[in-house]
């Protein structure tokens, strides 16, 4: 009516959309950014934009902080470095001597591979990268790494500190990328224990520990025992130390035990750290006629989804239930092998189900052996082809 | 009780520069790193509610999703969580811009606590429902801490439009 007789509202007046129709709107932008982000991953582009944007001002709020820091360690002195050197000469004699022997090794073991007609072991590279600060996000466990996209991080490389394994490269940006701590309740990683060989996938706990998951109740685990890499998944190096058992407790009432360790890298520390990766291509899966049959029943979907499921496997490596953004993400090229640990987590995770529908025929006890038996079976049939 | 007009003291326009300055300087105070501690402020929250009660034509919910969305990405966190707490916040305080400003800086800060909280909720629930862990009751502590910030902020972001004050008795207001 106002057009009609030419006059406008005067601009006062003139406020756009009512707030609710706003609020609709918007609320709805959000929601699809939340399914597209978790759901689809469409997102990255428009994550790697907006990061180009905020990485200036992360810098610029991170360093005034690190330069608090650093003034602090300034002013402790020179006692403090002159042990800190101390300490860093003896600790060189000391692997200088493992250095010299582990090449002579290296050598020999090459030799002898060669002489057994073996594969040669993988070879492994380094990005050496330092902790900038701790992603400020409370639900997760993140660190934010000085090395991005440009200098050869890619998603999916293991990050070490000289202790052991801290984590994995979860999103890369141009100048960084995020980290995911071990501790991370979705973080998974495939070990095995040092004393008894037995093959494990590791979880974190979200509060600084993590936990070993789908190991029978009778599983030879003792507390003080060392967990390494074990490399099934073709992503981290194997035998790289993870973590020691500090519990190991046993409920009748339960199928599997509870099992939780203390990483033994700095995880919740920063400072410089390790990027590992594997260099060159992976060795190739062994033919589908090799495995055991069981395993189509309990691991795999079906033979005709393959390259369907090359994509989706680093998601079918998270833990169960865990979200599609679950930070065990591989390049689709190594995205082969990690499938042999996905189906072997996969088994160990349909054994519940399993061992409630036998629970009227067994002891659920006898029940939980026999089927971790069988993820066992799964994960010793998987690794012919690695080394 | 008799509103004292103390608020509705003449204020000069607000810059458009301003604005955007004083958000940039949230959010670079929001990228501070503080490891675990729970208890630093949402300076981000803090500053878009302030001026969605101050100027709510100006900014509303269209910021507030800007806003939450680069947060979103310099956190690390599921895209869309702030920005979806960050757009209720803005609705809320634009709603209620009418009435808080009848009140003293505490008073609003008072106000302040339920919508900052609700923002907090919102993202606990969307982190919750997507699989992360609950991070601790002391998550909650920065409600507070924010809300005690209001009458602080409140000063500093209002020196620019402060009039400087030259008594005139012949002067209506």
């Amino acid at each position: 009516m106002a057009a009609s007789t030419g006059h406008q509202p005067p601009p006062f007046f003139r406020r756009g959309l009512p707030p609710s129709a706003k609020l609709t709107i918007y609320v709805a932008l959000s929601l699809a950014l939340l399914v597209g982000d978790l759901q689809m991953s469409y997102l990255t582009t428009l994550r790697q934009g907006v990061a180009i944007l905020t990485y200036p001002l992360q810098i610029a709020a991170a360093t005034p902080a690190e330069f608090a820091r650093n003034v602090s360690n300034y002013f402790n002195g020179l006692i403090s470095l002159q042990r800190e050197n101390e300490r860093l000469r003896a600790d060189r004699l000391q692997s200088a001597k493992q250095l010299l022997r582990s090449s002579q090794l290296e050598h020999e073991n090459t030799e002898l591979r060669g002489l057994l007609d073996m594969r040669a072991r993988v070879k492994v590279q380094a990005i050496a990268a330092e902790v900038l600060f701790t992603a400020r996000d409370p639900f997760s466990r993140k660190v934010i790494l000085d090395k991005g996209g440009n200098q050869g991080m890619e998603p999916g490389l293991a990050v070490v500190d000289a202790a052991g394994v801290l984590g994995q490269v979860t999103r890369v940006f141009p100048l960084h990328a995020e980290v995911t701590l071990l501790s991370d309740k979705e973080q998974a990683i495939p070990v095995l224990i040092e004393r008894s060989g037995l093959r494990a996938v590791m979880f974190g706990t979200g509060s600084g520990l993590t936990e070993l998951r789908y190991l029978a109740a009778n599983a030879d685990v003792r507390v003080g025992d060392r967990i390494l890499t074990s490399g099934l998944d073709g992503v981290f190096v194997p035998g790289l130390p993870v973590a020691t058992v500090i519990r190991a407790s046993r409920d009748a009432a339960e199928s599997f035990g509870r099992i939780l360790c203390l990483p033994i890298g700095g995880v919740e520390r920063s400072g410089d750290v390790l990027v590992l990766g594997r260099a060159g291509g992976l060795p190739q899966r062994p033919a589908e006629e090799a495995l055991d049959p069981r395993r189509t029943a309990v691991g795999r979907i079906s033979q005709r989804h393959e390259p369907e499921r090359a994509q989706s496997a680093p998601h079918a490596a998270s833990p169960p239930g865990a979200s599609a953004s679950a930070p065990v993400a591989m390049p689709p090229a190594r995205a082969a092998v990690p499938r042999a640990a996905a189906s072997a987590s996969v088994a160990a995770s349909s054994a519940p189900r399993a061992a409630r529908s036998s629970a009227a025929s067994a002891a659920s006890h006898s029940a939980a052996q026999s089927v971790s038996q069988g993820s066992a079976q799964a994960v010793d049939s998987a690794p012919k082809g690695g080394n | 009780m008799m509103p004292t007009h103390r608020s509705s003291r003449i204020l000069l326009p607000v810059r458009a520069n301003f604005i955007t300055i004083s958000l940039i300087v949230a959010l670079v105070l929001h990228f501070i790193p503080m490891g675990r501690f729970y208890a630093v402020p949402d300076f981000v929250a803090l500053v878009l509610a302030f001026w969605c009660v101050r100027e709510p034509l100006r900014v509303g919910m269209g910021t507030g999703f800007v806003l939450g969305v680069i947060v979103d990405v310099a956190h690390g966190a599921v895209m869309g969580q702030h920005a979806l707490a960050y757009v209720l916040l803005a609705y809320a305080s634009t709603v209620m811009s009418r009435r808080l400003l009848w009140f003293s800086p505490g008073a609003q800060a008072l106000h302040m606590v339920p919508l900052i909280l609700m923002a907090q909720l919102v993202m606990l629930v969307v982190r919750m429902l997507v699989g992360g862990r609950f991070p601790g009751w002391d998550y909650f502590f920065s409600t507070f801490t924010t809300a005690a910030l209001w009458m602080p902020v409140h000063f500093i972001l209002l020196i620019p439009q402060m009039r400087p004050i030259n008594r005139d008795d012949n002067r209506p207001i």
